[in-house]
């Protein structure tokens, strides 16, 4: 791929494939053991960077998710009464089990998800690390987290996840869960199955007793099976915001718990005062990052108006920077969109945006011939009635409104029903402050964007959902306090 | 038709006839009757008439939560101690007004004397114990997270919104504050649909909250039918959190599982009701202030 007015291009610096063995065929992993699901069936997962089928994998059906759901209420009784201490030791087996297969299973990541290996390798797989090694330290001092002296686990967690994050989303949900003496039914996402496969093997080296973690993989009926199982105790959701209204409604009047994280359509608010180089680079990794298929994407970029006009300049010139292909190559910066499915709905958004008179800017760069691609898109003259500045787009598709005063951009920022993340740029502190303090959002990250840890609480308001992972708080939503 | 109670019905020594009240729904700081015109027949628990509520209605419901849409960012906006202040404001008013308040939970809940006033008593020293919360939750609750890189990074508990509360069904004023404050302490605003079979002390309550420095639409009170008028509240979109508290668990158009599941519709964060109602006296807690409660976390790089 080339680009006009470019140096020079990059040699090819391919991570080896080899790094990770895929089997031919997974089994449902219950009990400590994989097995075939009880009527046989299966799905395929395939390579969205190239089409290839990587792997057939079991679709866990009822009798399979009671089958997990057993196993983990059994498992439950000697893992909850097991001092904490010992289970934290479980927990840092796992930290450092994955760190010493972190190179296996970034590239397992990548070829499954589609994602950069720059991404898996330098931001996944070392917060996958974090949050079980933080996690592990809180499981024999929960007396001290501020819920009372002697907070229970709640029993078996039902825990059903996206394909974005495939085994960093395994992580948040898995750490605290077990960090908290709760035993785990999980269903990875359909698209993306084979690290949380890995991970369970990794559970087999560590020891952990049969039971505590099961993994049932399958599509969407599995992962409803899971969420309508009356021996859950409580339901962990990471996924779009209509599934996690499904989910309210099943488990309405049951009183299991429940915790959703769901989709956002983040303000990234750019003040004139900004320094211009750094937001730009936020700009990018707000809403480029892993393809923009994150929920916390910065998609919205409101930018004030004096400095509109530059700002979007310095955008489509860095932009045209940007290598769009092959996830394994440690140049790659875009990676493929994780789905057929997933590019028509991109599509489909960018397509309204044309339709309701935004203007499309594209980034200048090959699209390989096989996979599932979608080049860096940004959208001016958007309004805020737009659907592109109204629904989560999930894809690496940016719309650009502009304001005049602080007030209009908390405004503009606020009219959402989403209220999940959102971004702040000026290098003057009281109006950072100012800014944060109204915007309606879980997270808001000030001159930086994108920043994870498992010790801070990530979730929404409003429509992105309740309850929090990571920190203390994160800790509240696994114990019966 | 039922026999009128006493409280109408009192006399002075000197045969003189009592001025007895109409009782009205508390929306925006005003006093209006129920748009619909229509009012439901209170009894005391020896089905004696106490006095007339509004029947509260849909619109009745919506015109609350836009006063409490509209008194959202001053009250959220306010400063913890300011809030602190108007609370303490309301103990004062409720202080001074014991022995009426007696009497209305009295009758209300069909009570002794000295039972009404120790509930009453206690619902004073509530809003007491609230006013003290107001600056120190985001203490408890919130902090600085020691993340892996050069950011200052901490969390705060913010306000979710606009919450509906169904006030307990027995506890008519104790119950009520149990509920009630919690909410506004932390910034949120309210809309009360009040003890179906005992509003009244909470619509006397209404008369508190207009002399406490609360501002207008902080908190509105409703009464009617909890059947008829939680759906919508649990339904309506600029609703962000509801309090089930005074749901019942029986089946019918109100039942607990069709209020969940007309609050998924926005996500409404939905506080669900205890198997039976919880003893208001007792310690109650931070769980009701958490529960209406968002966690903000900002980020900041270091760095010189």
């Amino acid at each position: 791929m080339t680009t006009p007015g470019r140096a020079f291009a990059y040699a090819p610096a391919p991570e080896s494939r080899s790094a990770a063995d895929i089997a031919p065929s997974y089994g449902l992993f219950v009990d400590g053991r994989f097995a075939e699901a009880a009527d046989g069936a299966t799905l395929k997962t395939v390579n969205p960077a190239t089409e290839e089928v990587l792997s057939e994998v079991a679709v866990g059906g009822e009798a399979d998710v009671d089958r997990a759901v057993k196993a983990a209420r059994k498992a439950f009784k000697a893992w909850s009464a097991l001092p904490g201490a010992e289970r934290a030791k479980y927990l840092f087996r796992i930290a450092r089990l994955i760190q010493e297969h972190a190179r296996e299973l970034a590239v397992l990541e990548t070829l499954d998800n589609g994602k950069p290996i720059r991404e898996s390798r330098d931001v996944d797989l070392p917060l996958v690390a974090a949050h079980f090694f933080h996690h592990a330290g809180w499981a024999d001092k929960l007396a001290y987290a501020g819920f009372g002296p002697n907070p229970r686990p709640l029993g078996v967690a039902g825990q059903v996840i996206p394909w974005n994050f495939p085994l960093l989303m395994l992580a948040w949900k898995i750490a605290p869960a077990l960090a908290t003496g709760n035993t785990v039914v999980l269903k990875p996402a359909e698209t993306t199955p084979l690290t949380a496969l890995r991970f369970a093997e990794i559970c087999v080296e560590a020891g952990l007793p049969p039971g505590v973690v099961n993994i049932v993989t399958g599509a969407g009926a599995t992962g409803r099976a899971v969420v309508a199982h009356p021996d859950v105790d409580k339901i962990a959701f990471t996924g779009s915001t209509p599934v996690g209204k499904e989910i309210i409604r099943t488990v309405a009047g049951t009183g299991r718990r429940l915790t959703l994280e769901l989709g956002g359509k983040a303000a990234n608010i750019v003040y004139d005062d900004a320094a211009l180089d750094s937001a730009i680079e936020g700009i990018v990794n707000g809403v480029f990052f892993n393809q923009g298929q994150v929920c916390c994407a910065g998609s919205r970029l409101l930018v004030q108006e004096s400095v509109a006009d530059e700002v979007v300049a310095m955008l489509t010139r860095r932009l045209g920077t940007l290598r769009l292909g092959d996830p394994l190559d440690k140049n790659t910066d875009i990676g493929a969109i994780n789905s057929a499915a997933q590019l028509d709905r991109v599509k489909a958004l960018a397509a309204a945006g044309d339709d309701e008179g935004a203007e499309r800017w594209t980034a200048p760069c090959a699209i390989p011939a096989k996979g599932f691609w979608f080049p860096p898109t940004v959208f001016t003259g958007v309004t805020q009635a737009h659907r592109i500045a109204r629904e989560e787009i999930f894809g690496p598709v940016l719309s650009v409104l502009t304001f005049r005063t602080p007030a209009e951009a908390v405004e503009k920022a606020n009219n959402t029903p989403y209220g999940l993340s959102a971004g702040v740029w000026t290098e003057k502190g009281a109006k950072a402050l100012w800014t944060a303090q109204r915007l309606r959002a879980g997270v808001v990250w000030t001159n930086t964007f994108n920043r994870f840890d498992p010790a801070s609480p990530f979730g929404g308001f409003k429509e992105s959902g309740f309850g929090r992972e990571g920190g203390r708080h994160g800790l509240g939503a696994y114990l019966n306090v | 038709m039922s026999e009128m109670s006493e409280k109408i019905m009192r006399a002075s020594g000197s045969g003189r006839l009592a001025v007895a009240k109409t009782y009205k729904l508390f929306i925006g700081g005003a006093f209006p009757r129920s748009e619909s015109g229509r009012v439901y027949a209170v009894t005391d628990t020896k089905d004696r008439t106490l006095a007339n509520a509004p029947r509260g209605t849909r619109k009745d419901a919506r015109d609350a939560v836009a006063a409490a849409r509209r008194a959202f960012p001053g009250w959220s906006g306010a400063t913890a101690y300011n809030r602190g202040q108007v609370l303490y404001r309301i103990a004062e008013m409720l202080e001074a007004r014991r022995d009426e308040f007696a009497a209305e939970v009295g009758a209300a809940e069909g009570i002794g004397r000295g039972k009404a006033s120790a509930a009453v008593d206690a619902a004073v020293d509530r809003w007491v114990w609230y006013a003290g919360w107001t600056d120190k939750l985001a203490q408890v609750a919130g902090g600085a997270n020691p993340v892996a890189g050069p950011y200052a990074n901490w969390s705060t508990p913010e306000p979710t919104g606009v919450v509906a509360v169904l006030a307990p069904r027995t506890s008519s004023l104790l119950g009520l504050t149990g509920v009630l404050a919690p909410v506004v302490a932390t910034g949120n605003t309210a809309v009360v649909l009040a003890a179906e079979k005992a509003p009244l002390p909470a619509l006397a309550f209404a008369e508190v909250l207009a002399v406490s420095d609360v501002p207008a639409g902080v908190v509105n009170i409703l009464s009617g039918p909890v059947a008829e008028v939680a759906p919508w509240l649990a339904a309506h979109q600029d609703v962000n959190a509801i309090d089930l508290a005074g749901a019942s668990h029986t089946a019918g158009l109100a039942s607990v599982r069709d209020l969940e599941i007309a609050a998924a519709d926005n996500l409404k964060r939905v506080l669900r009701p205890d198997a039976k109602e919880p003893d208001w006296a007792a310690d109650p807690g931070v769980d009701r202030m958490l529960a209406f409660t968002e966690t903000r976390t900002v980020w900041h790089p270091t760095g010189t």
